[in-house]
């Protein structure tokens, strides 16, 4: 008997199989890391009697044979990592078509615990259960739960625990059968097994027949293999090498078809069907008739052919409306921080000392840090907003109704949510295209997903309409650039589509939750996990940027006799004869020509003068260029960057003087050309590295970062080009 | 006769559907296997499709629709 017991968390999508996690788990939460592991899994803890359980919150599913990169992940955890017990957690309103999974797991030999959850509701709607007989027939325990009250979760615990040393037992040599699972053991003696029908059944034992003269790898129980393979199951078809095998299955699907008039798969899912019909028609008395509940009023209304849309894009705009107007106090406080924060490394430095380290904790980390962290509040109110929509089971008809329109562009209804968390940031929203199961589509996806402007962005914006844009323009401006993404994600998704990535799109069929009301518990922990993967690029990237570019800025440093040359002027004025204010104001003055000399030097000020050609034509000077340098690793560093280049020390977005400077060296037309490039151009490197990941695919990463590129740079110079010719910005 | 010429509020029997075999184990996941009883929720012109099948709300692209056969 162990102490330590693995639990695997599976069920359909909305049958409140994350919120049973949480219940169970409470704060004891771990979600899982994005680079370098290969199952992507949330995983907590719980203790109970003498037991520590390690329950794994597996994506929902709604059979082991898996059609999207999600299902794939939780049938694979299932059969390969072979947790001590599998818990279904299933829609106790939806009993049926939630057995589905269930008889699978069954024929796995899983040690299952079925959770009838959401059994507050399918009491509402008049059900009741013997779970006796069902616990009979499927060979598993039944705990009735009700997730987000927490209602159930002891006898959910307990039920686990047996399970697990039930299944211990039956593993050693001498165990006994448990007495009540007597009535379903098949031949095989511990695994409840479903009959499938003569002729079903003969082919089956014929393709396990073959099976055993060469063993595949042992892990799979034949006869559950030999089913898989006669449904087709893509996977696991390749992973059968011996010819002999798959010879016989292909024979064995033709005489099925022959036999019984229908494929295979069709067959053996009727079967199973067939099976929890009959379960349930036994074992589940339903008193009330409910026909039209309270959410198919509210989507006859929603997904209404008129009023749909606009719905639609009225709530779009009101999450972002709140996003940002609720997000200005934090932002402010945080931006207080960081600056507070260093003022004091600042003063506490002694005075008089240039310390490289102190150059390097100032401007580099904290100046670089800060300037993502500032936009935290901002995001996680995007994510809230999502999380609420996605929660109360709005989303699911969202997606249906941006379908028809996503399909003329080349995307799919359900690209339209990544597609929103991509204007908080690009990580968590390529990784929310798991859901997609055509790959086309999510390739498409994934490619177009930078070209929503992004949180990072803003500060860029931020900066620049100001300084060359009347007040009354500020908000169309920004409107502007912000369309002129997701003009741009259009058309190159139609592009996409239409030559590299064509391809029928899967006809879209989705299951439609019931509305529910979201859980302030369940919708924090939503934002918070995205919220959180934003937060770590922070962390880990851009703090390991900001030094590698602060490096760049301050190596190799000015020549001697330049450096001499300031000091001598700084001398001057000290000895002068002048106002305090004037005094300290011309010597900040000469400190800041000093920076901008520095920069001009440096590794990264030479990198930009060598670019300059190739700026030109967009209407940028090595300035811009080298202060593109770093927005490429990660764009929120741009604005930094300009403050050092322009000789302003270290500033901000919100800098007056900044603003004054650029005025001075450019013109609207470049100022938008900026804006322009900074859109479009690849997203920050964290992004490339998500996109790698998902796609498993360096080509299309490194596709995506050229072609963003490449798009950038060309409608730059056309715009830039345009605007000169016929001379408007140019004031 | 193909699902779309179905008016809402009536039940029909599912009988196939014209689609490869990943789609139709798809299909079947979600409950839709030949015998299973369908009510029509909603049938616009060219809007949203939705379906009951086994308790559970389905919603279908018009071209899915019309892929199905029913009774």
């Amino acid at each position: 008997m162990r102490s330590r017991i693995t639990v695997a968390l599976t069920g359909n999508p909305n049958a409140g199989k994350t919120t049973l996690f949480n219940a169970l788990t409470g704060s004891r939460q771990h979600v899982g890391n994005y680079p370098g592991v290969t199952v992507e899994h949330k995983e907590g803890l719980r203790r109970h009697g003498d037991y520590e359980l390690r329950i794994i919150d597996l994506p929902g599913t709604y059979s082991l044979t898996a059609y999207s990169d999600e299902e794939r992940i939780a049938r694979n955890y299932i059969i390969d990592e072979k947790p001590d017990v599998v818990v279904d957690v299933l829609d106790a309103s939806n009993l049926e078509r939630n057995l589905y999974l269930a008889v699978q797991l069954m024929e796995l030999g899983a040690p299952l615990v079925l959770a009838f959850n959401m059994s507050d509701m399918a009491k509402a709607k008049g059900y009741e259960f013997d779970t006796a007989i069902l616990s009979r027939y499927f060979g598993a325990p039944i705990v009735e739960t009700v997730g987000h009250k927490r209602v159930g979760m002891t006898d959910l615990l307990a039920a686990i625990i047996e399970t697990a040393i039930r299944s211990e037992q039956k593993k050693s040599p001498t165990g006994v059968d448990s007495a009540g699972q007597e009535n379903l053991l098949g031949p095989r003696g511990r695994i409840p097994v479903m009959n499938y029908g003569e002729e079903l059944e003969k082919e089956i034992t014929k393709i396990e027949s073959i099976m055993s003269k060469r063993p595949i790898e042992g892990k799979y129980d034949s006869r559950w293999l030999a089913v898989k393979l006669l449904e087709n199951d893509r996977e696991l078809r390749a992973k059968v090498l011996s010819a002999e095998v798959n010879e016989q299955t292909e024979k064995s699907a033709l005489h099925i078809e022959k036999m019984l008039g229908e494929h295979p798969e069709t067959a053996i899912a009727g079967r199973r069907y067939g099976f929890i019909s009959g379960a349930c028609q036994e074992a589940v008395r339903s008193t009330i008739e409910i026909r039209h509940t309270i959410s198919d009023r509210i989507d006859s209304v929603v997904t209404n052919r008129v009023l749909g849309i606009p719905i639609f894009l009225g709530l779009m705009y009101l999450a972002f409306h709140l996003t940002f107007t609720l997000g200005e106090t934090p932002m402010d406080w945080i931006e207080a921080c960081f600056g507070w924060l260093g003022g004091m490394v600042t003063i506490w430095w002694p005075e008089g000392s240039e310390s490289l380290l102190k150059s390097l904790l100032v401007d580099g980390i904290i100046g670089g840090v800060g300037g993502v962290v500032v936009f935290l509040p901002n995001i996680l109110l995007l994510f809230l907003a999502i999380a609420i929509l996605e929660d109360s089971g709005y989303m699911a008809r969202a997606a249906f109704i941006m379908d028809r329109p996503m399909h003329k562009i080349g995307l799919h209804g359900k690209s339209f949510i990544p597609m929103l968390i991509g204007f908080g940031c690009s990580v968590p929203a390529i990784m929310a295209t798991r859901t997609l199961e055509n790959r086309r589509d999510r390739l498409t996806t994934m490619w177009v997903i930078p070209l929503m402007s992004c949180g990072a962005r803003l500060p860029i914006y931020t900066l620049i309409i100001p300084a060359f844009f009347p007040q009354v323009w500020h908000t169309p401006m920004l409107w502007i650039i912000y369309v002129i993404g997701l003009l741009l994600a259009v058309m190159s998704a139609k592009l996409l589509r239409s030559t590299i990535l064509k391809g029928e799109s899967v006809p879209f069929v989705m299951e439609l939750p019931p509305y529910r009301m979201p859980t302030a518990r369940g919708v924090l922990i939503h934002m918070w996990e995205r919220g959180w993967l934003y937060l770590r690029k922070a962390g880990t990237v851009i703090l390991g940027i900001s030094i590698l570019l602060w490096a760049m800025t301050t190596f190799p440093g000015l020549p001697g006799e330049q450096a001499a040359q300031f000091e001598k002027e700084r001398q001057g004025i000290r000895i002068g004869t002048m106002e305090e204010e004037e005094r300290s104001t011309r010597i900040i003055a000469i400190d800041n020509k000093e920076a901008e000399a520095a920069l001009q030097s440096s590794i990264a000020g030479r990198i930009g003068h060598a670019m300059e050609p190739m700026l030109r034509p967009m209407g940028f000077d090595w300035k811009i260029g080298t202060a593109l340098i770093g927005a490429f690793a990660a764009k929120e560093v741009f604005v930094a960057q300009m403050g050092i280049i322009h000789s302003v020390g270290e500033t901000n977005e919100a800098s007056e003087t900044l603003r004054e400077k650029l005025k001075k060296s450019y013109t609207p037309l470049v100022g938008f050309c900026i804006m322009l490039f900074c859109l479009i151009s690849a997203p920050c490197m964290v992004t490339i590295a998500v996109t790698r990941r998902e796609s498993n695919s360096w080509g299309w990463a490194l596709f995506q970062l050229g072609g963003l590129t490449l798009l950038a740079y060309v409608i730059t110079v056309l715009v830039y080009q345009t605007g000169r010719f016929f001379g408007i910005g140019i004031g | 006769m193909p699902l779309t010429i179905v008016q809402p509020g009536r039940r029909v029997r599912f009988v196939s559907v014209e689609a490869g075999g990943d789609l139709q184990s798809r299909l079947a996941a979600m409950g839709l296997v030949p015998g299973v009883e369908i009510e029509v929720i909603q049938n616009f012109m060219q809007g949203p499709f939705l379906i009951e099948v086994k308790g559970s709300r389905i919603i279908l692209g018009r071209g899915m629709a019309q892929k199905i056969r029913v009774a």
